[in-house]
């Protein structure tokens, strides 16, 4: 197929094409520059070229030894042990967490049972302290008098007197 | 007597012997990484196993497989492009290294540089192609597919096709040309 055949124009009209917009095609002009722009022989034989190159690449590349199982292995291996590295580390962030949690609830409730052994100890010395007070109250009422009993009399004549 | 299954995989099998290194060079000029190319090529003979039953034979065995393959293709850079992209580009081999493949055949080693340094002027005019553009590019001055042919795989037009050849060589020249 000559190259007028598969583009419609010789390769000097190459220059004014259509530029593609989606599937949709506008008409855009690109300016030729005699002195750089290539011969469709010489661009022929550079395609040909290009060709024998991808051709030759692809025939070494298909027939090289496979190496697919051992990366497959490779790949696996790694993955399992960064599964392996991932799970580690949850199970050791979370079993820290949960040992870190346990311990400040033990602290807690030492430090509960610590104010609430205190507050007994106060509310009993508060309730030793009363009782003493009332039966110092007591003895004080049960024992105190005026005058000794065996100068009673006398002490009623002397009110009487004074009352008089 | 062979079954109709047993004729069918036969067929099959043929197939795969006789067009597998095609479609594997053209994948690996589309993405000069040797291992995605084999993975893709694999992936599309399997895809074409899976629906042998259903190819009514109104294209050629190759043209259907090559559609396929640049569906394949097509989403495999769809999907990269968000994830793994970084790592895609670095699997591929160079511009350079790509050229060297070229076989000597009788030219002088001055010819042979020239020769060198315009394959790989063109790959680089390649890589700035669009996806379309590569792809039919590819398919006609590798492949040396008929334009038909290449609507049929691609499913453009064939003027959609003509126009993206012509722009894809445009290119190619001012690569070649020294134009930027």
């Amino acid at each position: 197929m000559s190259f007028k055949d598969q583009f419609g124009e010789e390769p000097d009209k190459l220059a004014e094409r259509a530029e593609m917009v989606g599937d949709e095609m506008a008409p855009v002009l690109y300016p030729i520059d005699e002195n750089l722009s290539l011969g469709a022989p010489e661009l022929a034989q550079v395609l040909k070229n290009f060709r024998a190159s991808v051709l030759a690449w692809s025939e070494a590349a298909y027939s090289r030894p496979r190496t697919a199982v051992k990366t497959v292995r490779q790949r696996s291996w790694r993955l399992a042990a960064g599964w392996a590295l991932g799970c580690a580390l949850v199970a050791g962030g979370v079993s820290g967490g949960v040992h870190e949690r346990h311990h400040r609830q033990e602290l807690a409730r030492m430090a509960a049972a610590a104010r609430a052994a205190e507050q007994q100890r106060l509310v009993a010395e508060q309730r030793v302290r009363e009782e003493e007070e009332d039966l110092l109250a007591k003895v004080d009422s049960d024992v105190s008098r005026e005058v000794p009993s065996a100068m009673e009399p006398l002490a009623q004549l002397m009110a009487e007197d004074e009352a008089r | 007597m062979a079954t109709a299954e047993e004729i069918a995989a036969q067929g099959f099998s043929r197939v795969v012997e006789s067009h597998r290194p095609q479609i594997f060079r053209f994948l690996l000029a589309s993405t000069r990484d040797p291992d995605l190319a084999e993975t893709l090529t694999q992936e599309c003979f399997l895809k074409a196993h899976r629906n042998w039953g259903s190819f009514r034979g109104e294209s050629s065995a190759m043209t259907w497989l090559m559609r396929i393959a640049i569906n394949l293709q097509k989403d495999h850079w769809r999907n990269r492009r968000m994830q793994f992209w970084r790592q895609a580009r670095m699997n591929s081999v160079d511009l350079d290294e790509a050229s060297e493949w070229l076989p000597s055949g009788e030219r002088s080693a001055e010819q042979q540089l020239l020769a060198r340094e315009q394959v790989g002027r063109v790959w680089k005019a390649v890589e700035g192609l669009s996806e379309r553009q590569r792809t039919v590019f590819l398919l006609r001055y590798v492949e040396e597919m008929e334009l038909s042919e290449i609507a049929r795989a691609t499913g453009l037009s064939e003027g959609t096709v003509k126009a993206h050849l012509s722009r894809a060589v445009a290119r190619v020249r001012a690569e070649l040309g020294g134009r930027r």
